[in-house]
């Protein structure tokens, strides 16, 4: 069911090159300033070197290590970069494949509505509400809705599906996408999309990450970086005067080097890559959002509503049992029900010829030679058969078959044999029987033959397999399934119980998804549901996360804040596991960021100080070679966890339903207890190469 | 460290734990304007007060009316009490005749006690008249308690109120503190305080012969009833110099016990107050808990340094165990009628607390056992903290430590079902990030200048932890002094009253943002998603995020006080 496209390996050659390059072009202030953490860091950097080259001329102690320092500083703004430009070039690598499709097409656009004539233009000229008409192998130039005609459309260069589908005029096949080609027949499509905000080139947009807004998260999240740093500013910015206090003095360079490794650089050098990665997590699940916001929500979603047909049952109900009334012999129900069916191409129907063949070991006849009359289903008489050899059989709902026997039962012969108390007993018998089917979840249809009620064919909606485990995975997650169906209380119920949702609401209409939306909302809560028709527009548009199907209409993609190109309802719970795995990435890194700050002040302030105060050499407790091999150790550290994390910040944390406790222990333990640990494992291990080489 | 003084560190500890849900309670339903058992008599004081003030009980305030209501009432205070000190020596109450405070002192002062901070750059009983000691400072200990106790109340319930836009009325919660809750306490606390030979008089000092012949005057006035005050409303102000090792000020073992359980009484009973507001009493549990924690650290690693004394003593053969002859350790700047445990326990109570009394000398303690102090301070005054001012500290920290940890369970972050978003972030670190600008800025400052260079009792790291301590103290609110530091120059009454203010109201204003903010949210029902923030995981969290995010900033300051001091007294070199 899921198409999730591979990721491409984490270091791609072919990625790390360009990503490379763009480190550097990201040196550019204008982008740096998008990143408090790093902007800082660059500036320091900055003065840094800015004092470096001075005392090149003037002369000063110890240059080689300030020179270290100051290439490490460098490289912790250059891997920052690097780390949001290796996630861009994954989506870049992406949107490529896309914009291979987005030729130059040349639109046929039609001067009125009715004639058939037409001007070539090309296709950013047209405007929203042009009408052009597309042929056979012709590419639909941009998003619209198909308003005369039908045709069948190759969409693989969106959805990657390569089995062509039918898009045609009203209903809820009516929209088309720009890029997609034309297989057979003609439509006449009406743009729906300004020249650059088409579908594609919002997908293409949002994978290569031009479009990328901080989410809100992110925004309160940086302040929180920015506002720390801001401390370490103070904390790093008085140490010359408490020095001088002292009666010495701490050079610039070991000011710089503290107050770097102090500042979250770790996450926030990998902040906007785990934003870009989270997208393209949904991309590769052929799933767009349309905005961060709607990626975050997911994570918070608390109320999940999903359409019963499609998501929690198999789209088809599939006959399961063949339940005769009194004094009827099996096979002759079985033999019945499966002639009543032979025309019948619905799933249904198929079912029931299967049914009994495997049931009764009765094979599915020639229809050739048994000159019968079929009489095809209408919503008016809701029943189906056959008349054969003089033999009318007919299934269909169960009141519609009462009613049929009962007006119907004089004229034909062999229907005589009712009478009116055993016709009572029977009445009662099919009723039921028939609400027992009902009260179990399935759907009764009574067969008659020859105005005489043989008995029911059980249809069954059949829950898809799995989907229990994950509804109660679900509600691990703390999350509530809503079932939502058109069907009566007593088979919704039964559904429901199956499925092992939380609730459901029968006999829905959309009026009635807008109102539960509405109220779980009234309670705080933040919903998800998905929908393709229009109808579920009001809904998709309503909810926190509105997962609109690919295949639906304009009105429900506008609606929605993603798109599913699978058209895979289940994806719901997909969508809320990315968001979920995104703020925890996130929240891990900026843990793991914070606690390593233990480890470098004990790496840096004895160092620094030791000249001042020889006795604070006691609080070398990783008994570091030098005061210089300490610093550079503590920077080198600082700048290769960026590296060394840049994985997991594109892989993301993995999420696991266990409960928010154990789940938050979990990660503590982790990213919290670890980030102390870590970096004294880290720092010692880097300052014995450090002075092992000679470096300082 | 000996077993009777784990004991009694104990005993006041369940004590304490035994008075906070009852004292909760009738504090929960103060605030939430119920009536409670006194109202009957208070309750027409209170409309009384209303009706002459002309304010409506009924209608409440925007967070930003709330704020300016309380502004402006300190300012007004802050005017009237500079004023009075200026021209004491015009005004009645003065038997000792005591001269108008120079301006700067005045100016000092006057922000002291406004911002319930209490530091003392004068001697009162050398310097205040018992008008201005009655008048002026002991009312400002019970509004000053007041409006730190209001203010936490709107935070708490920008917490509990579900799309609100009002956070209460200031002029409601400042009445209703005082008057049920401040007024009858202080009152029964002074009278125990009377009755254990504490002065309550308007008399002039007496002068007398000592047995050795010597003249000694013996100062007095009306003490009980601004001790019970100061340490209920966690002032810390003394009324003699010598604050609480002052025979008069703390007379006996029963006495001092008494003013530790008021320091912590009413932070105590707000963690409950704030569990009840929002509707969970074990959510107030969590932040009594986290507190507890911080606090039994602090006791344990002030008591443990100052049971072991000097090094350098001992290595001259010094005899500092303890036993029953003497109380063993470093007794240096300590009562022998209190001890080593008792001393500790109440430095560590007056420094979480933002109080600031003192029964024993900081300055004189060991390095390691005069840093718990300063540190405890400069986590923010929120181990219970000052009276509202450690619960709405703590509740700024919550909301920190649920911001970065809370995204760990794949959640945007949320407390008591308010989400944590940009504007509560921005507001709360900036309320975070004035303590260290404060703290560290004006000792940098005070640490090159020769104006603050000038105040220095002692040399070396040891003056730098009495310049740090001071900025430390004023920042905080807390008011006590290391000592040693001659602070009462125009430079330190200046800088440490600037201080005392950066320490009070730029924090308060951005932290009344919040609550406004968190009001005005919609509330989120919990789920099995969602991080629970009451049980010992949040507990865990909160004394982690406090430490690091606390006092980590404070790690190069104090490696060049108190740690350095310590490492040369073990290599030999005393300052």
């Amino acid at each position: 069911m899921n198409t999730q496209k591979s990721a491409p390996p984490l270091f791609d050659r072919a990625l790390v090159g360009p990503a490379i390059k763009d480190s550097f072009r990201k040196l550019d202030p204008r982008s740096l300033a998008h990143n408090p953490v790093i902007f800082i860091t660059a500036l320091v950097s900055l003065l840094a070197t800015v004092l470096f080259a001075r005392s090149l001329f003037s002369g000063g102690e110890r240059l080689l290590f300030s020179a270290q320092v100051i290439v490490w500083l460098w490289f912790t703004v250059l891997f920052a970069n690097f780390a949001e430009a290796i996630a861009e070039g994954r989506g870049k690598a992406q949107a490529a494949s896309l914009r291979k499709t987005k030729t130059e097409t040349v639109a046929k656009r039609l001067k009125s509505a009715e004639g058939k004539e037409y001007t070539q233009v090309p296709a950013p000229q047209l405007k929203p509400g042009d009408l052009v008409l597309v042929e056979t192998g012709d590419i639909i130039p941009s998003d619209g809705e198909v308003v005369l005609g039908v045709a069948t459309v190759d969409e693989s260069a969106i959805t990657g599906e390569s089995a062509p589908v039918i898009r045609e005029s009203g209903g809820d096949r009516s929209a088309v996408t720009g890029g997609t080609r034309v297989l057979s027949d003609q439509v006449v499509v009406r743009i729906t999309a300004a020249a650059g905000s088409s579908f594609i080139d919002r997908m293409i947009a949002l994978v290569e990450g031009a479009s990328r807004q901080k989410t809100p998260n992110e925004i309160a999240l940086n302040i929180l970086l920015a506002g720390m740093s801001l401390i370490f500013v103070f904390a790093v910015a008085t140490i010359p005067s408490f020095a001088t206090y002292a009666g010495g003095s701490v050079p610039v360079i070991m000011l710089v080097a503290l107050f770097v490794t102090l500042i979250p650089t770790t996450i926030g050098a990998l902040l906007s890559a785990i934003g870009i990665a989270g997208m393209n997590r949904l991309v590769r699940f052929n799933v767009l959002a349309m905005s961060g916001r709607a990626v975050e929500a997911a994570g918070d979603v608390d109320t999940l509503l999903l359409d019963k047909t499609g998501t929690i049952t198999l789209g088809n109900r599939q006959a399961a049992e063949f339940i005769t009334l009194q004094g009827v012999d099996d096979k002759e129900l079985a033999d019945a029900a499966q002639l009543a069916s032979l025309s019948d191409e619905t799933p249904e129907g198929r079912s029931v010829v299967v049914l009994a063949k495997e049931k009764y070991g009765m094979r599915g006849r020639e229809l050739a030679g048994l000159h019968a009359r079929f009489i095809t289903f209408s919503a008016q008489t809701r029943m189906s058969g056959v008349d054969l050899d003089g033999h009318a059989i007919r299934k269909g709902a169960v009141d519609a078959i009462v009613d049929y026997v009962q007006t119907s039962g004089g004229e034909i012969a062999h229907g005589a044999q009712f009478n009116s108390i055993a016709q009572r007993a029977t009445l009662k018998e099919l009723k039921e029987e028939a609400d027992k089917i009902s009260r179990a979840g399935g759907t009764p249809l009574a067969v008659a033959k020859d105005g005489r009620v043989l008995g029911l064919i059980y249809l069954k909606d059949i829950v898809k397999g799995g989907i229990r485990e994950r509804f109660a995975e679900l509600r691990r997650m703390g999350i509530r399934t809503v079932m939502v169906t058109g069907d009566n209380p007593l088979t919704a119920a039964a559904i429901a119980a199956e499925a092992g949702v939380d609730d459901f609401l029968a006999q829905a209409k959309p009026e009635d998804k807008l109102a539960l939306i509405r109220k779980e909302q009234s309670e705080g809560k933040l919903v998800a549901m998905c929908g393709d028709g229009t109808n579920d527009a009001p809904a998709l548009a309503q909810a926190d996360v509105g997962v609109a199907m690919q295949t639906g209409t304009v009105a429900a993609r506008e609606a929605g804040n993603m798109v599913d190109l699978d058209s895979d309802p289940t994806k719901l719970i997909e969508i809320v596991g990315i968001g979920k795995q995104l703020l925890m990435t996130r929240g891990a890194l900026t843990t793991f960021s914070i606690s390593n700050d233990v480890a470098k002040y004990f790496a840096i302030i004895p160092a620094m100080f030791a000249a001042i105060y020889p006795p604070l050499n006691k609080l070398n407790i990783m008994h570091l070679a030098t005061p210089q091999s300490a610093i550079l150790s503590a920077i080198i550290f600082n700048a290769l966890i960026i590296i060394a994390l840049i994985p997991l910040a594109l892989r993301g944390v993995k999420y696991r339903p266990i409960g928010a406790g154990p789940l938050l222990t979990r990660n503590l333990l982790v990213y919290g207890v670890g980030g102390v640990i870590v970096p004294f494992i880290g720092i010692k291990a880097i300052d014995l190469f450090v002075s092992a080489v000679g470096l300082a | 460290m000996t077993i009777n003084g784990w004991v009694q560190i104990l005993i006041y500890f369940v004590l304490l734990t035994v008075l906070t849900r009852p004292l909760g309670g009738f504090m929960y339903r103060v605030f939430d304007g119920q009536p409670t058992w006194i109202s009957r008599v208070l309750g027409p004081v209170e409309r009384g007060f209303y009706k002459l003030a002309g304010v409506d009980a009924k209608s409440e305030q925007y967070w930003t009316g709330y704020a300016l209501a309380m502004l402006v009432f300190n300012l007004v205070c802050f005017v009237t009490l500079y004023l009075l000190q200026l021209y004491q020596n015009l005004l009645p109450l003065n038997p000792q005749g005591m001269s108008g405070l120079t301006s700067d002192l005045a100016f000092n002062t006057a922000i002291s006690f406004v911002t319930n901070t209490n530091w003392q750059s004068y001697g009162g009983e050398t310097t205040m008249s018992y008008l201005t000691q009655m008048l002026g400072l002991t009312v400002h200990n019970f509004v000053s308690a007041a409006t730190g106790i209001a203010l936490a109340m709107a935070l708490v319930r920008g917490f509990a109120r579900r799309s609100s836009k009002t956070v209460g009325n200031f002029w409601v919660d400042l009445t209703r503190c005082t008057l049920y809750v401040l007024l009858p306490i202080a009152i029964v606390a002074a009278l125990f305080l009377v009755w254990q030979g504490m002065p309550q008089n308007l008399s002039a000092y007496t002068d007398v012969n000592t047995l050795e012949g010597a003249k000694q005057t013996i100062a007095q006035g009306p003490v009980a009833s601004q001790i019970a005050i100061k340490m209920l409303g966690t002032n810390g102000g003394g009324f003699f110099n010598a604050n609480a090792a002052h025979p008069f000020e703390n007379p006996n073992s029963l006495t001092d016990f008494v003013q530790i359980t008021l320091i912590f009484l009413i932070p105590a009973a707000l963690t409950n107050v704030f569990g009840r507001m929002v509707k969970s009493q074990l959510q107030g549990w969590a932040i009594y808990s986290a507190m507890a924690v911080l606090f039994f650290a602090g006791v344990t690693a002030c008591y443990w340094a100052e049971s072991q004394g000097n090094p350098q003593f001992a290595a001259l053969g010094v005899d500092q165990q303890a036993s029953s002859l003497q109380a063993g350790g470093n007794m240096e700047g300590k009562e022998a009628r209190f001890g080593i445990a008792r001393s500790t326990l109440f430095a560590t109570i007056t420094t979480d607390a933002s109080c600031g009394a003192v029964n024993s000398w900081h300055d004189s303690y060991t390095p390691l056992g005069g840093m718990i102090p300063l540190i405890n301070i400069q986590l923010g005054e929120v181990i219970f903290g000052g009276v509202g001012a450690g619960l709405y500290g703590m509740l700024l920290y919550a909301i920190i430590a649920v911001f970065i940890a809370g995204l760990m369970v794949g959640r945007t972050p949320e407390y008591l079902g308010k989400k944590i978003e940009a504007k509560e972030v921005k507001m709360t670190m900036l309320a975070i990030l004035c303590l260290p600008l404060s703290i560290l800025g004006f000792t940098a400052l005070a640490s090159v200048m020769p104006q603050g260079l000038a105040g220095l009792g002692n040399n070396g790291p040891h003056g730098f932890s009495e310049i740090l301590y001071a900025y430390t103290s004023a920042t905080g609110n807390n008011g006590s002094a290391f000592g040693g530091l001659s602070a009462n120059t125009k430079f330190y009454n200046i800088t440490l009253a600037l201080a005392m203010m950066i320490g009070r109201f730029a924090l308060i204003v951005p932290m009344l943002a919040v609550a406004g903010s968190l009001a005005a949210k919609k509330y989120t029902p919990p789920s099995a998603g969602t991080f629970p923030t009451n049980g010992g995981l949040f507990i865990a969290l909160l004394v982690g995020v406090v430490l690091i995010v606390g006092g980590l900033t404070y790690f190069p300051a104090l490696a060049l006080g108190p740690i350095v001091e310590h490492y040369s007294m073990l290599a030999g070199n005393l300052y």
